[in-house]
Formats: structure tokens, C-alpha cells, sequence
């Protein structure tokens, strides 16, 4: 009995009973396409997080103040105030520093904000003009803040979308209107465009004011929250980091690094951080993807179960014909095999079909993953052959006079 | 000539244990069946003669006793080796038929030759001879539900003959089909018996066993009678009065 013939006659008996064969399918169907489009869902949201940490701007490095070990104690980053607009001028002009583009000095503190009846809590960021430049903020209308405004204190504000939202109300124009910070009437420049994100990492609620104005009119202090250095490339990083974090150390008089008070962050290192973290993700989703592929192995073993069971009278004649052991275990194999295969093939389809859903209802890039599609494939194969083996076995090993007596 | 019989028992008997009840089903059955016989076995229902033909199909294995069929001992052969005698050396008649459901005649007729390997072209044409033997060369097409008792029977035999067998084993091939149909099937009985093959059938009816060269009478599990041909050809005279 070739191979063929094994599968045409296979296919005839699948065919007998439509409704169990589809059920059959359906499990697996619903293994591979659950696989398949978390697996992939995991990974569009792990670029779009990617591509939003990258919308900050490349090649930066934050330096914070305050310590990341001191004798053992940990303190709080943020929480000293150790980094002054001297610091990040010693940086953008020091001779030593060879590997830096820019230097952006800010100065950021929550707060509240009003104007007219409405008031929003949100985020002043005190910054320099060239902060456009290294954080890649484009203008929706009017204007950034200039060094003019800078140099003579000027009490202007560029709001983010959300809080023109929040303040104005969804598309207006603010523009010339003024808000009120801290007790001083700040007008409005200009709006940025969306930076997209959400929730706490949501980029457009935030209202940029001059650095000099928020450090001497609206917050009182001298110091800096952080000094974003943009590094001439990717490649030279960590010699940017090494530059900055000596040059600073000797500005403030330490010798040792492992007592520095500021702390220097590379992108890279969040970007690894949040990979990791949205990668956990991705790991939970495909677990609870292969527990429903699992299900629906199962689901194929027991309804060959239940055919062996059905059809042990077939089973005896066909040994009484003089079918050999091997001849009814490939039977039965191939049975299975062709539901799992073709459980498979319609579940990819259903998979790829479903995360293009997801990914442009989620608004971001559709990503399929290969890898997914071929594992997904290959584990139904071996849970066609595992799961269809013991049934085909145990029809197989059927004494064919005791199979004939079946009722 | 060939003078060894194709079947041969000495002492089978077969017991059957549910739990701690034995019950007895075959005692101390011996006998021989030479090549070309047609051979009926008869005995009410429950003594033993179903049980007999299924050791004799190589279906069942007795609990002691010795079968040879064709000089081989049945006892010793691996489950493999079993199917591989039941496709070529016998063809078994069943009483219910028993045809693959929702098959065509023809598929089912074709199937011990796909376990045996025979080409395809070649089986074909013989499944299509054996059909026409047995009157059904209409019928090719017709699934097993299709069609009537005696014609499922009669493909039934079809299938039987299809590896040309040493033995044909029918058991009560004419107990689930109407009379006139049992006499198409007997005729057809006797016509391949004509040709020199071997029929060893069971029946719990007088008339058909007449049929029959040689009449075996079984009666809880043992052999009461063995009539020879002389006694045979006795019996038809006085039932045809």
C-alpha cells in the first residue's frame, strides 16, 4: 500500500465525517493561529515601544544627580542637587570632550497649571533651543524656544498636545493666550507635534519654557534635573561616557567614580531594559498560545480515540483481510497527520490574518514572525504523529477476532 | 499428487474464562479436510462452530490442541505472519457481511489485494472478474448500503475470492438472505468447488448443507458426526423423496 493511495483513502474516510473532522481541525486551527498572532502581537508592541524610545532622540546619554552607589547605600537619582547650567557648559566647551554633538541643560518639575477655568497637572521643562535639536521636537505651529528668550528671560511657554487638550480643549489654537505657572503669566509660542506614547510615558503632556525661567522665576534653583549629551555616534557611546563622567568627576572634586554624585544613563541601556521586559511578554503570550496548541493536540488524540473506538469492527475486518499491524498504525497516522496539517496551514493563515488586525488596530507596524510561523508548524506536526501514534497503536494491536465480536 | 491435507486439527479445544467461570467452548476437535472438499459444518447455535471457524480462519487461537493448515502451525505464528496467511490463503465469508460501510463494491472487493501488494491495473481487473462471477458486474459502483443482503453477500464472496485462496471459509453465508437468493449463492458455492477450490462452510440448515460433500455435526463443542461422501450422497435422495 504506497503513500498516496494511504492518503486518498485517509482523506476518504476524514470526508465521511465532516462535522468531527472540522471540530478535529478547529482545535489546532485555533493552536497555531493563537500562537502565531501573540507571538506576533508581543513583537509589534515590542518595535512600537522601540521605535517610541527611539523618538526621543539617538545617541543620548542622561546624566542625573545624585549617586548610583555610595558606600553601599544607594541614593535616590534625582534627588541631590549636584549638577548646575555650569556643569553642562564645561561639557559643550571643554577641550577634553571630543566625542559630544550637544549638550542640552533641563530643568523639569511637575506642577500645576491654569488658564482661564481650566487647570491640568503637567510637566515644565526648563531647556535651551538646542533641546529641539537632540530630542527631535517638531513644531506643529509658532515657534520653539529661541536663545533670545533664554538670554533675557522671557516668559513664554510651547506646550504639548495633550496639554493644549487638557487646557484649551482638542484642536485649538492657544497661541498668543497666556497660562498661568507658579503665580506667572507665561504666553504661549508655540505647539509641538505628537510624540505619540501613553499613560505615564505619554511624551506630548509637557509645556517647555525657558531654562533661565523656570530656574530663577518660576522654581527659584540653580540646578539642573539632568544634561542630555548627544554623542556624535552610535560607535562612540561609550567613550562619550567615559569623557562626560571624568570631566564632571573633576569638576566636583571626586577622585573616585564609584563615589560620583551623578549618575550617567546610556540609551541603549533603557532600550535593553524595556526589551527585556516587553520580550517577558512576548515569552507569557507564546506560553498561553502553547497551552491552547496543547488543547488542541489533545483534542485531535481524543477524537482518534474515539474513531479506533468507533471503528474497531472496520478495524477487525481489515486484519482479517489480512491488514498488517503496520499497515492500520500508518492508517490512523495518516489520519491525524492530515488533520493536524491541515489544522496548521489554515491556522497560519488565521494567525497572520489576526495580527494584521491587531497591529493596525494597535496603530503600529505589522510584524510577522517566521520563526513563529515555522515552530508553530513544526510542534502541529508532532502533536499530529505524538497524539495520532497511540490511538493508530492501539487500533493496530487489536486481537482481529475480538475486534469482529465489537458492538 | 498432494496427498497432505490443506486442513488439519488434532485435539483444539478452546475455553473461554470470564472471571472464574469456564466456560468450554471447543472439546477435543480432530479431523482433516483435504484439497477440492466442500465441507459443511453443522450444529445448533452455542455449540462451538463459529467458535471452530475462527481457528480455523486463523481468526482466533485455540487454548490447546494442534492446527496446521496447509502444514503450517497456526500456533506459531506472529500476528504479522497470521494476516499475511488470511490474505493469501484464505477467504473468509462472514454472516453479517461484513463490507467497509459507504465503500463501493468494487473498493471492497479491491482491498485484500492492497495489503497484498498486487498492482494496481492487476487487481482492478480482477476485482472486476470476481464481480462478474458472482452476477454483480452492474453493481461495480454501488456502495456497500446500497445494496441488498444477497448482493452484499455475493461481493462478500467476490472479496473472498479475490486472492485466490487455498480455503474459502463462509460462515452461515445464507443466514441473513432470502431463500432464492441462498440457492444463487449455492449454485455459485458449487461452482467454484467445481474448479477445484476448497469450501469449508457453516449453516444450521438442512437444505443447504446438502450443498455439501461432507457433513461435520457439532454439538457442545465436540464432533458427534463425520459423514462421508457415501453417507452424503445418500441424504440429497431422501430429502429430494
Amino acid at each position: 500500500m504506497d503513500y498516496l493511495e494511504l492518503f486518498l483513502e485517509s482523506i476518504g474516510t476524514l470526508t465521511l465525517n465532516k462535522t468531527r473532522t472540522g471540530l478535529a481541525i478547529l482545535g489546532i486551527v485555533i493552536g497555531i493561529g493563537s500562537v502565531i498572532a501573540l507571538v506576533s502581537l508581543g513583537q509589534t508592541s515590542q518595535q512600537a515601544i522601540q521605535s517610541q524610545i527611539e523618538s526621543l532622540g539617538s545617541n543620548l546619554l542622561t546624566v542625573r544627580p545624585g549617586s548610583i552607589n555610595q558606600s553601599g547605600v544607594r541614593g535616590a537619582a534625582g534627588g541631590r542637587t549636584t549638577l548646575t547650567l555650569d556643569d553642562a557648559k564645561a561639557i559643550s566647551s571643554s577641550p577634553q570632550i571630543t566625542t559630544v554633538n550637544s549638550v542640552s541643560p533641563e530643568s523639569e518639575q511637575r506642577t500645576q497649571v491654569t488658564t482661564g477655568g481650566n487647570n491640568t497637572n503637567t510637566e515644565i521643562m526648563g531647556v535651551e533651543p538646542v533641546y529641539a535639536q537632540v530630542h527631535n521636537v517638531t513644531m506643529a505651529s509658532g515657534n520653539f524656544i529661541t536663545q533670545t528668550d533664554v538670554d533675557s528671560m522671557t516668559k513664554v511657554a510651547v506646550l504639548g498636545p495633550q496639554v493644549v487638550t487638557d487646557l484649551f480643549g482638542e484642536g485649538a489654537n492657544p497661541i498668543g493666550q497666556s497660562i498661568r505657572v507658579k503665580g506667572q503669566t507665561l504666553t504661549v509660542i508655540g505647539v509641538t507635534t505628537s510624540k505619540g506614547g501613553t499613560g505615564f510615558m505619554n511624551q506630548d503632556d509637557i509645556i517647555y519654557v525657558p531654562l533661565t525661567t523656570v530656574q530663577k522665576q518660576l522654581f527659584g534653583t540653580n540646578y539642573l534635573s539632568s544634561i542630555v549629551v548627544e554623542a556624535k555616534s552610535a560607535e562612540v557611546m561609550v567613550d562619550a561616557q567615559d569623557e562626560v563622567g571624568y570631566l564632571l568627576l573633576a569638576r566636583h572634586n571626586l577622585k573616585d567614580p564609584a563615589s560620583a554624585d551623578f549618575s550617567i544613563m546610556n540609551q541603549q541601556d533603557i532600550l535593553n531594559t524595556v526589551s527585556a521586559t516587553t520580550g517577558t511578554f512576548t515569552a507569557l503570550l507564546s506560553g498561553i498560545a502553547a497551552i491552547s496548541l496543547l488543547v488542541g493536540g489533545i483534542g485531535i488524540m481524543n477524537i482518534m480515540l474515539v474513531t479506533v473506538t468507533e471503528r474497531t469492527r472496520e478495524i477487525g475486518l481489515r486484519k482479517a483481510l489480512g491488514a498488517k499491524k503496520k499497515v492500520i498504525t500508518a492508517q490512523f497516522l495518516m489520519e491525524s497527520i492530515i488533520l493536524t496539517f491541515s489544522g496548521g496551514i489554515i491556522g497560519v493563515i488565521v494567525g497572520i490574518i489576526t495580527s494584521y488586525i491587531i497591529s493596525d488596530l494597535i496603530n503600529a507596524a505589522f510584524v510577522i514572525s517566521p520563526s513563529a510561523i515555522l515552530l508553530a508548524f513544526a510542534v502541529s506536526a508532532g502533536i499530529g504523529i505524538l497524539f495520532g501514534w497511540y490511538p493508530a497503536n492501539k487500533a493496530a494491536n487489536l486481537q482481529p477476532i475480538e475486534a469482529l465480536r465489537y458492538e | 499428487m498432494n496427498t497432505k491435507p490443506i486442513i488439519q486439527t488434532s485435539h483444539l479445544s478452546k475455553i473461554y474464562k470470564t472471571g472464574t467461570l469456564e466456560t468450554i467452548a471447543l472439546e477435543n476437535i480432530s479431523f482433516e479436510i483435504q484439497k477440492g472438499e466442500f465441507v459443511a459444518i453443522m450444529g445448533p447455535s452455542g455449540s462451538g462452530k463459529s467458535t471452530l471457524m475462527h481457528i480455523l480462519g486463523a481468526l482466533d487461537k485455540p487454548t490447546t490442541g494442534i492446527y496446521l493448515l496447509d502444514g503450517k502451525n497456526v500456533e506459531k505464528l506472529t500476528d504479522d505472519e497470521l494476516a499475511e496467511i488470511r490474505n493469501q490463503k484464505i477467504g473468509f465469508i462472514f454472516q453479517a457481511y461484513n463490507l467497509l460501510p459507504r465503500t463501493t463494491a468494487l473498493k471492497n472487493v479491491i482491498l485484500p489485494m492492497i495489503y497484498a501488494g498486487v498492482p494496481k491495473e492487476e487487481r482492478m481487473e480482477k476485482a472486476k472478474k470476481y464481480l462478474n462471477l458472482v452476477g454483480l458486474s452492474d453493481r461495480m459502483e454501488h456502495t456497500s448500503n446500497q445494496l441488498s443482503g444477497g448482493q452484499q453477500q455475493r461481493v462478500a464472496i467476490a472479496r473472498a475470492l479475490s486472492m485466490n485462496p487455498a480455503i474459502l471459509l463462509a460462515d452461515e453465508p445464507t443466514g441473513n438472505i432470502a431463500s432464492v437468493q441462498a440457492e444463487e449463492i449455492m449454485a455459485i458455492f458449487q461452482k467454484l468447488n467445481d474448479d477445484g477450490h476448497t469450501i469449508v462452510m457453516i449453516t444450521h440448515e438442512h437444505d443447504i448443507a446438502q450443498h455439501a460433500k461432507r457433513i461435520i455435526h457439532i454439538r457442545d463443542g465436540k464432533i458427534i458426526e463425520d459423514g462421508n461422501g457415501h453417507k452424503q450422497k445418500k441424504i440429497p435422495a431422501c430429502a429430494g423423496r
